[in-house]
């Protein structure tokens, strides 16, 4: 995908720093993933997640169970260095089990992914370009009306931050279970059921 | 803590707190330190705070912990004036560090200020609505909630909402120690 660069490494021999994800492994490959100039990088990238959006991690649902929240932490984000945008962005509840907040969406789009590639319903979509670039649901509609949503969950199971949610959740109640997207995966794959 | 018989000669810190756009939650967690708050009373002295009946902001500060988000006018100018006159400035707080929730209003874009009070002070209003307004008195809102940082230059951050007390002690006691505070790992998570 390389949509983030947060899992940006430095590839010996080669100057410029490249994503882990859209990189192939080759035999003899030096590669360093925590050095000082990723650490900086990686930082500087996690503080224009938090600057492009609108996250108040005090009263998000995700607050402690959040993959974007605990990077920054572990990365020693302690604050943001440039300035917030803060940009209008709506929350869609109209679906009767889940909710969508595009002010806490990083459009790392494993929502699309899963819901095209697990559950095979596409649904979920990536529309516009830029800072304009957002989540739509069928042909941008309120996901409530989509046609296609088999109501799965699986996008909801993938979300990193507090995006997506089910609904009834409110401040650190969202916790997902990854697990259950794996236990699909595998038994689909390799035809084992191993639950943990 | 032991109190070496040296301490007794080393100046107490003089410590300030102040707070802006808050809900108060940073001072009522130092209050959480709780017996580290008498330790405390060895080491400095407390010049200025919300909860002393102290006007004006005192001269050679050394240390400042500033709660809430920068949100009206008197906000800016004791800011500067804090900046001004003290040594090492925290922010304390999600409010300070990221204008968290008082900065929402950011959201409705230039005129946020008269639609919040608009909506508080006249729609929400169950008698005699009306906008506040007493010059000199109320200080006008600025039309942009921002964190303290984007204002003056901060020394330290001290995420949270509030940060918890073992937080809060782990910098104060790195800065007593004459150490460049260091925060680490979920220490420094917000919310
Ligand atoms: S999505 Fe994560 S980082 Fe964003 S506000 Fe929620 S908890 Fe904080
Ligand atoms: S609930 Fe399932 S089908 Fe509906 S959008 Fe999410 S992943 Fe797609
Ligand atoms: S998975 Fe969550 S954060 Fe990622 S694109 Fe979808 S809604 Fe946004
Ligand atoms: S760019 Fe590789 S995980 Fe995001």
């Amino acid at each position: 995908m390389g949509a983030c660069r947060l899992c940006l490494v430095e590839v010996a021999g080669i100057p410029k720093l490249l994503p882990a994800c859209t990189t192939k492994v080759r035999e003899g490959m030096e590669v360093q993933t925590n050095s000082e100039r990723l650490r900086k990088y990686r930082r500087m990238t996690l503080e224009l997640l938090f600057a492009e959006r609108n996250h108040v991690c005090a009263v998000c649902v995700a607050n402690g169970h959040c993959e974007l929240q605990t990077l920054a932490y572990s990365q020693g984000m302690d604050h943001v260095r440039y300035d917030y945008r803060f940009p209008k962005w709506e929350v869609d509840d109209t679906h009767p089990l889940f909710g969508m907040d595009h002010n806490r969406c990083i459009l790392c789009s494993r929502c699309v992914r899963v819901c095209w590639h697990i559950e095979g319903a596409g649904t979920k979509n990536v529309s516009g370009r830029g800072a304009k670039a957002r989540i739509i649901s069928d042909l941008n509609q309120p996901w409530g009306t989509s046609d296609t949503c088999t109501k799965c969950g699986k996008c909801v199971m993938s979300c990193p931050t507090g995006a997506l949610f089910n609904k009834g959740s409110t401040v650190g109640e969202m916790e997902r279970d990854r697990g259950k997207l794996e236990f699909i995966v595998t038994a689909r794959e390799k035809k084992q059921w191993i639950a943990e | 803590m032991e109190t070496k018989p040296a301490a007794d000669t080393k100046p107490l810190l003089r410590l300030a707190t102040a707070w802006f756009g808050g809900c108060a939650g940073c001072h009522m967690s130092f209050m959480d330190l709780d017996e580290f708050l008498i330790d405390l009373t060895a080491k400095v002295d407390v010049v200025y705070s919300p909860v002393m009946d102290v006007k004006e902001y005192p001269e050679n500060v050394d240390l400042c912990l500033i709660e809430g988000a920068i949100c009206n006018e008197d906000n800016l100018e004791l800011l500067h004036k804090i900046r001004e006159r003290t040594k090492v400035i925290v922010s304390f707080g999600d409010c300070a560090v990221t204008a968290n929730v008082p900065a929402i209003r950011n959201q409705l874009g230039l005129g946020n200020a008269e639609s919040v009070l608009q909506r508080a002070y006249i729609e929400s209003a169950q008698n005699n609505p009306s906008l506040p307004g007493e010059p000199g008195i109320v200080p006008a809102l600025l039309p942009r909630v921002m964190p303290v940082h984007e204002v003056v230059h901060v020394n330290h951050f001290l995420p949270g909402c509030p940060p918890p007390a073992d937080r809060i002690k782990a910098l104060l006691v790195q800065v007593l120690e004459g150490v460049e505070p260091r925060l680490e790992g979920n220490q420094l998570k917000f919310g």
